[in-house]
């Protein structure tokens, strides 16, 4: 079978054999510890090697040798018949599904700008507001007895930016990751999310800071873990992987990641589909109450769901269960492993059912109730600004933050393998992040971003974020049907 | 072209008002006097007058002006109000027909009270019952169009300058103990003289100048709460929020400024421990309602008048006194034209409320 990238040096190469340690994949090795050696097809284009090659010599390219081309079966096709021909096995893929055929909106939406009947503000003359408050709010006001209103407002998290950083569980990433983003999390005034795999004792400092994730597989989850955080989020499901559980096979269950999560070490950890405890929305309810029970209503509960067709009804549906925040991940989600299938034909884009969502708790009249975080596929500060114009509090970002840390989007989580120390346990890989230097990435990723959503917003004629948060007159579309701008809630460019 | 409704339309403008603390009613020619300096602000396309205290023979009924396109229109409208409202006395309201002033539709005046059987049925109190109505007919009778429902109050608005609506309104001819005026400033053609300003709900007035860049996030929060923005103005959005805040959510004028006009978080940060949490509570709660972008609004409603800047003061606003009248302008000379020399002329602050209101013995 042909393989898909080939490996090549000039002669400026000087066999240092720098390449050969940094690969993890095993495709550049050095026979008698002296001579390179090429093994093309286990290269994942991870472009680990190429970035440390002190003279330059390597390049990694698509390899030009093709399957004759055929507008049906395309060259990935023929590739994943052959590889399942052999195996028998289900495809495994990860990070989000590509997006060749499923638009991506975002691109499809356009900023409006303050021009002669109002003012422009310049964010480094005048304050420009990024806070947000999420958690759920009442329908009326209280006043004590002297008419002074009286706080009645359950928890909120207070984030000094709409942005937040995605669940990706401790296993699935090295510990070093949640260290940095922990770390980062902190330092923005903003929250990072343990994933389903519990928390590593080494981070109950940043509790402020972090929201635990209570996932069907209850990895880690303990009265001290529940109370280590700002919020608590229960998982129902992810963008990436709508409907499925989760799968981290016994070769990452070792030492400190066995003892967090839980798992007896070398044991597969099997997140079950569904929650067991979990079979209709009045259950939800329930485990909405118990875990507040459990943490003295002290801490917001949100519930994160994967977007599907009928996002709108279940995300009422959540709304109405005692939930403070929902999260929705989308279509173009993230994930450490997926069915490949699953991934690439099931749940919808982020925009659409952002737009979706927020119309109908409108029409519900309980859109103020609750807040709403999206997330999948928020690449930089315009996808945040336009997620929030679409009626979104806040956005959360996984795939963002890694390549922040260095990822490049080889989209080999699920070997386990990671070349630059994200998504492996191997010691020797996991150290090849530095936490300090990786949540200096973080901060100076997230800063940037701020400072872009402070000048678009400026440019609106926007000095806080909450007047931006469903104001879809902000927006138009181009290259979009009737329909697409109808659930959208916008209008064409020109209109 | 799109009608205004259809599309959104942003102006700039001018605005006034007067208010007699004691209760003394006044006759219009002051506040049209005061608009008139401010001519140019305005472009012909819409100006209008809000004065409260000029019906008092009918004190306890809703005062309803009504706008018709066609006689159709007004027949669908009136058996609407006859089933639901016992209708006292009704009239065309009085004009002067001026060339400055065209394409008048019909103009008709009612003063209602509830049904009281109609009333005990919806189990809603006679202020909600009267403004659902109105909303009502806004939204599903074609041709009509509610332009004031309060009680002792009235809106008079047209498409012209606000001095020749002045006169085709013969506005001097009316006398009550306050007054706002608005001359406008879109940048189209309406035509619509629904469309013009002073907008009301109830005894709520609003005039304003600005253009609101929060608007679609306003409009689509406010809308959850049984409100429909049929002019697409900011206006029309900003007087159902204060209907919202004020009336249904029970809050003060002053916490409702705090709201749309609220404080930043660094100006919070700073105050004393309960104002900090009181603040924050009114942002964190009401988040949806506040309004960014430039604004400056009077509001008037039974008894009083509020003076709103938006929290950047990106507009102008000047505020006077003279013994117990208060006067508020987009320009000084507007309230110098009629009090040559104020005991005290300020400029409000970005966000700082200014209300006033009747003097407790002037109060019926």
């Amino acid at each position: 079978m042909l393989r898909r990238y080939r490996i090549r040096k000039d002669e400026s190469c000087v066999s240092c054999l720098r390449c050969a340690r940094e690969c993890s994949f095993g495709a550049i090795t050095a026979e008698d510890g002296q001579t390179l050696s090429f093994h093309h097809e286990r290269c994942v284009d991870c472009q680990r090697c190429v970035s440390f090659c002190p003279t330059g010599a390597l390049c990694i390219t698509e390899d030009e040798n093709r399957f004759r081309s055929n507008s049906v079966f395309r060259q990935d096709d023929i590739r994943e018949i052959d590889l399942q021909a052999r195996t028998g096995g289900v495809l495994l893929s990860s990070m989000g599904a590509p997006s060749e055929s499923v638009p991506i909106y975002f691109d499809k939406l356009l900023l409006n700008a303050s021009q002669v009947t109002n003012p422009s503000i310049d964010p480094l003359r005048e304050p420009m507001e990024t806070a947000v408050f999420i958690g759920q709010r009442k329908e009326g006001i209280d006043r004590g007895s002297d008419g002074r209103i009286v706080d009645n407002l359950p928890p909120h998290l207070e984030l000094r930016t709409p942005i937040m950083f995605s669940a990706m569980s401790y296993g699935a990433i090295s510990l070093n990751v949640h260290k940095a983003l922990a770390k980062a999390a902190e330092t923005l005034g903003t929250y990072w999310n343990t994933g389903e795999g519990g928390l590593h004792e080494s981070l109950y400092p940043y509790k402020r800071s972090t929201i635990v994730q209570v996932a069907s597989g209850r990895f880690g989850v303990h009265e001290t873990y529940l109370n280590t955080a700002a919020a608590i989020e229960i998982k129902i499901g992810q963008g990436a992987k709508p409907g499925i559980g989760g799968h981290l096979t016994g070769r990452k269950i070792i030492g400190d990641v066995s003892k967090t999560r839980m798992v007896p070490e070398g044991l597969d950890a099997i997140s079950p589909a569904p929650h067991h405890d979990i079979y209709s929305i009045e259950d939800l309810a329930q485990l909405v109450m118990s875990l507040k029970e459990a943490t003295g209503y002290r801490k917001p509960v949100i519930v994160k769901v994967a977007a599907v067709h009928n996002i709108a009804p279940i995300a009422s549906g959540i709304a109405r269960s005692g939930a403070d925040i929902i999260s929705i991940d989308g279509y173009r989600g993230g994930t450490g492993a997926a069915p490949k299938r699953i991934r690439d034909n099931v749940g919808i884009p982020i925009e659409l059912a952002i737009a979706a969502v927020d119309q109908r708790l409108r029409e519900e009249r309980i859109r103020d109730r609750v807040s709403i975080i999206a997330s999948g596929g928020i690449r930089n500060s315009s996808d945040a600004v336009k997620t929030i114009a679409l009626g979104a509090d806040a956005v959360s970002v996984g795939t963002a933050a890694l390549c922040a840390l260095g990822c490049h989007i080889c989209a080999s989580c699920h070997t386990g393998r990671c070349a630059w120390g994200l998504a492996t346990q191997d010691p020797e890989l996991t150290k090849r992040l530095d936490p300090e230097k990786g949540a200096e990435r973080l901060v100076n990723l997230v800063n940037a971003w701020t400072r872009e959503i402070q000048e678009i917003m400026g440019g609106m004629g926007i000095n806080s974020i909450e007047a931006l948060r469903g104001n879809r007159m902000a927006l138009r579309g181009v290259g979009l049907n009737a329909k697409e701008l109808d659930i959208l809630g916008i209008r064409y460019a020109g209109e | 072209m799109k009608r205004e409704g259809e599309i959104r339309i942003s102006s700039g403008c001018a605005i006034s008002g007067i208010f007699c603390r004691d209760g003394r009613r006044i006759s219009g020619e002051a506040i049209r006097k005061s608009i008139a300096v401010m001519h140019n602000r305005s472009n012909g396309l819409g100006g209008g007058f809000a004065a409260y205290g000029i019906y008092p023979q009918y004190r306890d009924y809703f005062a309803l002006h009504i706008f018709y396109d066609s006689q159709e229109a007004r027949e669908e409208t009136e058996r609407f109000l006859d089933k639901r409202f016992d209708i006292i006395n009704l009239s065309k309201i009085p004009t002067r027909q001026i060339p400055a002033i065209s394409d008048a539709p019909l103009i008709w005046r009612y003063f209602v009270s509830p049904l009281p059987h109609m009333l005990q049925d919806s189990q809603l109190d006679e202020d909600e019952y009267t403004s659902r109505s109105m909303i009502r007919i806004n939204d599903s009778i074609t041709g009509a169009y509610v332009v004031s429902c309060g009680k002792d109050m009235g809106v008079f608005k047209a498409v012209g300058y606000p001095e020749d609506v002045a006169d085709f309104y013969r506005i001097e001819e009316y006398e009550g103990y306050s007054w706002t005026a608005h001359g406008r400033y879109p940048t189209n053609t309406p035509g619509w003289w629904a469309g013009s300003h002073p907008f009301s709900l109830l005894d709520l007035t609003v005039v304003h100048n600005g253009e609101i860049s929060s608007y679609d996030a306003n409009r689509r929060a406010v809308e959850m709460y049984g409100y429909s923005c049929n002019l697409l103005t900011d206006t029309e959005v900003i007087t159902y929020i204060l209907d919202y805040l004020t009336r249904k959510q029970g809050l003060t004028l002053k916490e409702s400024s705090e709201v749309i006009a609220a404080p930043f978080w660094t100006t919070i940060a700073i105050k004393d421990e309960e104002e900090r949490k009181r603040l924050s509570y009114l942002r964190k709660m009401f988040s949806s309602f506040l309004i960014t972008g430039p604004f400056s609004i009077l509001v008037g409603f039974s008894g009083g008048m509020m003076a709103l800047n938006d929290r950047l003061k990106l507009r102008s606003l000047v505020a006077a006194e003279k013994g117990s009248t208060v006067y508020f302008s987009s320009e000084e000379a507007a309230i110098r034209v009629i009090e040559e020399s104020p005991d005290r002329i300020r400029a409000p602050r970005g966000g700082e409320a200014v209300i006033v209101s009747l003097d407790k013995e002037s109060r019926c």
